[in-house]
């Protein structure tokens, strides 16, 4: 097995000026502009760039597999001398799953149903008769303990659909493993799980590579994750590539302004100022849907006015339940919402129309938060008209004002959904709410689909009509830092309980509840040896 | 591109705008993309629809109109002949576009009236409401369709209101289901929820924000259903329970002609005859079908499009 | 007990549950007969003593729910009344019992139906499966092409074009399928070949297209991709993880088009005058014959509740979600 890796540092996959075009809307588009890559056997490279910067792309070419409806037009890829434009199918099969290996970002849609793991885990050795079965089935036994997956010795014999999403995450890097390739191309594997489900299977991850002396190619659009596994760090743009650097050196002194605003969200901070104006109180608040079954416990919290109050927690934890409770749209089963000081009907269809006008929503996906069939215009005018009686002219005017107040201009007032970006429809989102002149807006995830360099204006933009038309944020979020550039104050959130509530700097400093600990501490860093030290005070 | 990052403004961010075109300008385009079935359909459709519409102006003789040979062969002032009455052929088939294809355009409305607004409602409703159309459609649907027809056919008779009315409930079975289908995944978008917290109220949420995002679908299912109820009541008629004489239907006037195949050998005109009416059904089924296959071609991935 | 049995009995509880609902509704449609149909059914032997013990013998003094129990209870033993034709000559009741009707019947329709669906499923399969394999190829869109033609045409003209080239011009087969208990099977077969291939155009289209759109849908889930990423070479690809897959969706394909070959066979029947169920059905329904055509649509709709709840099965025994639950 050792004898076909050469020693550490050889060139093992030299990509040259690799073009790729896809076919979609019945025309060829370019997704890779011509990019360089070398990497060395046993080195880590972490590919980042935001959606549409082409590292999926990038990542399969680099193996010489297209997806259906893409094309290399030109460039060369050679893996270990052989050059992966030129083969044949039959020879870059050969090298498929056994000296490259492939790990996508959903785990539960990669796994085939009808198998069982431990088949699936162990198929590509078999299938180049790498290994006799059963050594193939033992070393597998062995991977699985090494990446700390619960009962290693059995788990095999699970479905796919049996075992959770961050094990399957671990088992799809043990059947990348099972062959023992030269090179392995992670494809955003953590993306989808939980931040503390992510920070596990990164360590297992890495260390796996390490041991192993894998080369890898690691795809992501978070730079604090790669910070934690890669070598060298290329950061993509637009099917370009924007700069390289060993990652300490990217993490200390990036060169190019587009990489510095990649974390520019960090940057912000807002400053606490505490208040006792409280504008919506939630007391004693339990809930359930329809089965029965509780979904909030005692929840209680208190929101003062023009201030922000993020809530924090994992998926599971109720905080978007809590959001449809204020709305009325989940009447609770005991307590009551508060709002100036007077009770709000538990259910929506019993508020008035006043009271509906002043909470208003902003949604986290602005792709179905919006009408496709209704211009920029119609949506934000629908409150105008209404909430406040607004027609013709003076609706017109107002809508053009809340389009400069979203810094959108006014080319935009006839523009239909699909014409717009991901933060532009967040923009028209914030101005339909603003719309109603609300007291309160309840943001539930809003930057969360959004990639960084956007969320930081979104996020900014929030701040400035905070500031200057005092209007009050309730902030739901599973991102520490959008909670450090935004919050006033924080509630923290897990399995539908209140953890912890009070100022941002009270809860940001430690002594910390353990649900909080395990939260913020499973927040990568932009700090390369965060998980090493992680990893070593776990003992 | 890569160094305009400092100051942040919206407008600087590149999105993939899209060149805005009129809903003529787009309609163009595609018809002038479409492949040669899909003219070859509209074409079709267009031209049945003329004969439909001016059928009276068009026919030589009247539907009932008794001519005294009957089974006469083809030629002289019957193109087609005359058939076991002595009724000419080609007039009986110009108006017969008229009958069955108003007869089954009417049935297919009202099933869409029925269905469709069902479907929204048992949508919209959701629980109890939603449960219980839903269930009472599968026991509906757990009758083959024909089969109830006949069954209700002799209860009810044949008459041409009869018949409208049971094939259009009939149908609209199918019509809930898809429209409920395609309702429920608007429902759940949050631009209705957010509708809802506003305060509007149902029939604007229906019309207003559900009903523009289903009618692709809809759209083609009424060409399928149309094909399907056209059919449907060609086969009635052709068993002799659909539409009943002297209105001219082309359904019946494959079964009043059909001995005449057997005399294939020895006059082929006179076998075809019975083939005319059937090829008649056939061919707007296919046009029909044709355009339909490349609506939902065009609509699946360009919902989008304006 | 394994929990997909709970599954399946609960479906075949719904079947029940949804076969009671259906005789309800064939039952109670008599209900809206008008209230002189006795006298119409027996015509010219119509009087008053007459006319009364017909009403009843068919029950009709009795409240409605009642009527309906000894209805069921009846079916159940086999016996489905007495056909209506055959009670107004004068003075004596030639009515047959309708199981006597029905019975010799059913068995032709099935195998007419079992004709069919023996050349029709492998045929459709294989034609589905290869045009998804090799999608967008000139055969995909020939295939694609036709089967979109075919499944517009109504069955009698396809019948009659049949008819025209095989029987009338090139007299190879017979236009008549007129079988009865006593034709030896090889003279069945050779009767029934027009007919049967009418019923297996219409139903290749519909299954060939299914199973062509389910194949398609399933070539394109991530885990194929995924072992095309393993080396996994195409051919095994199809066996070793698409097919076992591929059974769902195709044994729903097969069982929901067999429901609509019990519907198709009503107008083959007709046109090639095949002494089946489905011609009983239509003349009993243009002489206005209740019992015999609530007995059809009965056996009918039995059949076709039968079918849909066998692939719903099949759904659920072929899904390895539900056969290794968590």
């Amino acid at each position: 097995m050792s004898t076909k890796r050469g020693k550490k540092g050889d060139v093992l996959l030299e990509m040259k000026d690799v073009k790729v075009d896809g076919f979609s809307d019945e025309r060829w588009h370019k997704i890779i502009k011509g990019i360089d890559i070398t990497l060395h056997r046993g080195e880590v490279m972490g590919l980042i760039g935001e959606s549409g910067a082409g590292k999926s792309t990038l990542g399969l070419a680099a193996m010489g597999f297209t997806k259906p409806g893409c094309k290399i037009t030109s460039g060369s890829i050679i893996f270990d001398g052989q050059d992966l434009v030129l083969a044949s199918d039959e020879e870059k099969r050969a090298l498929w799953g056994t000296r490259i290996a492939y790990v996508a970002q959903s785990a539960a849609a990669s796994f085939n149903p009808a198998h069982r793991l431990l088949d699936q885990t162990v198929e590509a050795s078999l299938n180049q008769g790498l290994q006799p079965r059963a050594a193939a089935e033992a070393d597998a036994r062995d991977l699985y303990g090494q990446l700390q997956l619960p009962d290693p010795e059995n788990i095999g014999d699970r479905y796919p659909h049996q075992v959770s999403g961050g094990q399957l995450q671990r088992m799809m890097t043990a059947m990348a493993m099972s062959p023992r390739p030269d090179l392995i191309i992670f494809d955003e594997p953590t993306t989808a799980l939980d931040v503390t489900t992510q920070v596990e299977v990164l360590v297992a991850m890495r260390e796996i590579v390490e041991k192993f002396n894998t080369a890898a190619l690691y795809i992501t659009h978070d730079l604090a994750v790669v910070a934690q596994m890669a070598d060298v760090i290329k950061v993509l743009r637009y099917g370009n590539e924007v700069e390289e650097a060993e990652t300490r050196q990217m993490l200390e002194s990036p060169k190019e302004d587009y990489t510095k605003s990649l974390w520019s969200v960090r940057a912000l901070e807002k400053t606490e100022s505490p208040s006792d104006d409280v504008v919506l109180s939630i007391d004693n608040v339990d809930a359930a849907y329809g089965g029965g079954v509780k979904v909030l416990h005692d929840v209680s919290i208190r929101i003062p006015r023009g201030r922000t109050v993020a809530v924090v927690g994992e998926s599971g934890s109720g905080k978007s339940t809590t959001a449809r409770v204020i709305t009325g749209l989940l009447p609770p089963m005991t307590g009551s919402v508060q709002f100036n000081g007077e009770p709000l009907p538990a259910a929506l269809k019993d508020r008035t129309k006043d009271q509906l006008q002043r909470i208003q929503m902003i949604y986290q996906s602005a792709d179905t938060a919006m009408n496709p069939r209704q211009t920029i215009a119609e949506t934000i005018g629908r409150p105008l008209e209404f909430y406040h009686g607004l027609t013709g002219k003076a609706k017109q005017e107002r809508i053009l004002e809340l389009l400069e107040m979203i810094e959108l201009d006014q080319s935009f007032y006839d523009r239909f959904p699909n014409e717009l970006s991901g933060g532009q429809k967040q923009r028209v989102c914030i101005a339909r709410a603003l719309a109603a002149d609300p007291e309160i807006i309840i943001c539930d995830e809003v930057t969360s689909a959004l990639d960084q360099i956007v969320q930081e204006g979104i996020l900014k933009l929030l701040l400035r009509l905070q500031k200057d038309y005092n209007i009050t944020y309730l902030f739901i979020t599973h991102d520490i830092a959008v909670v450090q550039a935004i919050s006033d104050e924080i509630v923290v959130m897990y399995q539908g309980a209140v953890v912890e509530q009070g100022g941002k700097n009270e809860i940001m400093s430690p002594p910390y509840p353990d649900y909080t600990q395990l939260l913020l501490n499973s927040v990568p860093d932009m700090d390369p040896d965060w998980l090493t030290n992680l990893v070593e005070a776990r003992g | 591109m890569t160094d305009s990052t400092q100051s942040y403004s919206a407008a600087a961010e590149v999105g993939q705008l899209r060149e805005r075109r009129t809903r003529w300008q787009i309609i163009k385009i595609e018809l002038a993309k479409a492949p040669y079935s899909a003219w070859f359909g509209l074409i079709v459709i267009a031209f049945y629809l003329f004969v439909a519409l001016f059928a009276p102006l068009l026919a030589p003789h009247g539907e009932a109109e008794i001519f005294s040979q009957s089974f006469a062969p083809w030629g002289g002032e019957h193109v087609f002949g005359t058939d076991q009455i002595g009724r000419d052929i080609f007039s009986r088939l110009i108006f017969g576009a008229r009958n069955t294809m108003g007869i089954a355009l009417a049935t297919t409305l009202m099933s869409f009236t029925i269905g469709g607004g069902l479907g929204l409602v048992a949508a919209i409703s959701g629980g109890w409401t939603d449960q219980l159309l839903s269930r009472a459609v599968d026991v509906l649907m757990a009758i083959p369709g024909l089969i109830f027809a006949l069954m209700l056919l002799t209860i009810f008779g044949s008459s041409i209101l009869s018949l409208i009315m049971i094939i259009a409930v009939l149908d609209s079975t199918r019509v809930f289901r898809l429209t409920r289908s395609v309702a429920v995944s608007v429902v759940v978008m949050d631009y209705v929820e957010a509708a809802k917290l506003r305060g509007e109220k149902l029939p604007w949420i229906m019309r207003r924000e559900i009903l523009p995002n289903i009618m692709p679908p809809l759209i083609a299912e009424f060409g399928l259903r149309f094909s399907f109820v056209f059919l449907t009541i060609a086969a009635l008629s052709f068993l002799g329970l659909g539409i009943q004489p002297p209105t001219a239907d082309w359904g019946s006037m494959v079964r009043d002609n059909a001995s005449m195949i057997q005399f294939a050998k020895y006059d082929l005109t006179a076998a075809l005859t019975p083939m005319i009416p059937a090829g008649a059904i056939a061919l707007l089924t296919v046009a029909v079908n044709f355009v339909v296959d490349w609506f939902l071609h065009k609509t699946s991935g360009l919902n989008d499009e304006h | 007990m394994h929990p997909i049995l709970g599954t399946i009995i609960q479906r075949l509880l719904l079947g029940l549950v949804t076969l009671f609902f259906v005789s309800l509704i064939i039952f109670s449609s008599v209900e809206f007969l008008p209230g002189d149909f006795t006298e119409a059914i027996l015509g010219q032997a119509a009087t008053e003593e007459t006319v009364a013990a017909f009403r009843r013998e068919l029950g009709l003094d009795q409240p409605a729910y009642m009527r309906y129990f000894n209805w069921v209870g009846s079916v159940m033993q086999g016996d489905l009344g007495s056909s209506f034709s055959g009670r107004n000559a004068s003075g004596v009741d030639r009515s047959r019992a309708v199981i006597d009707l029905v019975a010799p019947r059913l068995g032709n329709t099935l195998f007419l139906a079992g004709m069919a669906a023996v050349i029709s499923v492998p045929l459709a399969l294989l034609l589905g499966i290869t045009a998804a394999l090799y999608r967008n190829s000139v055969y995909d869109r020939t295939v694609n092409a036709l089967t979109l033609t075919t499944i517009s045409f109504p069955e009698f003209f396809l019948a009659y074009l049949l008819i025209l080239f095989f029987s009338s011009l090139w007299p190879v087969f017979p236009s008549l399928a007129n079988v009865n208990a006593e034709t030896e099977l090889a003279e069945r077969i050779y009767k029934c070949v027009l007919p049967a291939l009418t019923l297996t155009l219409v139903i290749v289209a519909h299954m060939m297209r299914m199973t062509r759109a389910a194949l398609i849908n399933l070539l394109a889930s991530p885990y194929i991709e995924m072992s095309q990423l393993k080396g996994i070479s195409k051919a095994k690809v199809i066996l070793r993880h698409a097919l076992p897959n591929a059974w769902a969706p195709i044994a729903t394909v097969i069982a929901f088009n067999l429901a609509y070959l019990v519907v198709g066979v009503v107008v083959v029947e007709v046109v090639f005058v095949y002494p089946g169920i489905g011609q009983l059905m239509v003349d009993a329904v243009t002489t206005r014959d209740i019992p015999v055509v609530q007995a059809c649509a009965l056996i009918f709709a039995t059949t076709y509740i039968l079918l849909n709840l066998t692939a719903d099965i099949l759904g659920i025994v072929t899904n390895p979600r539900l056969l290794h639950p968590r």
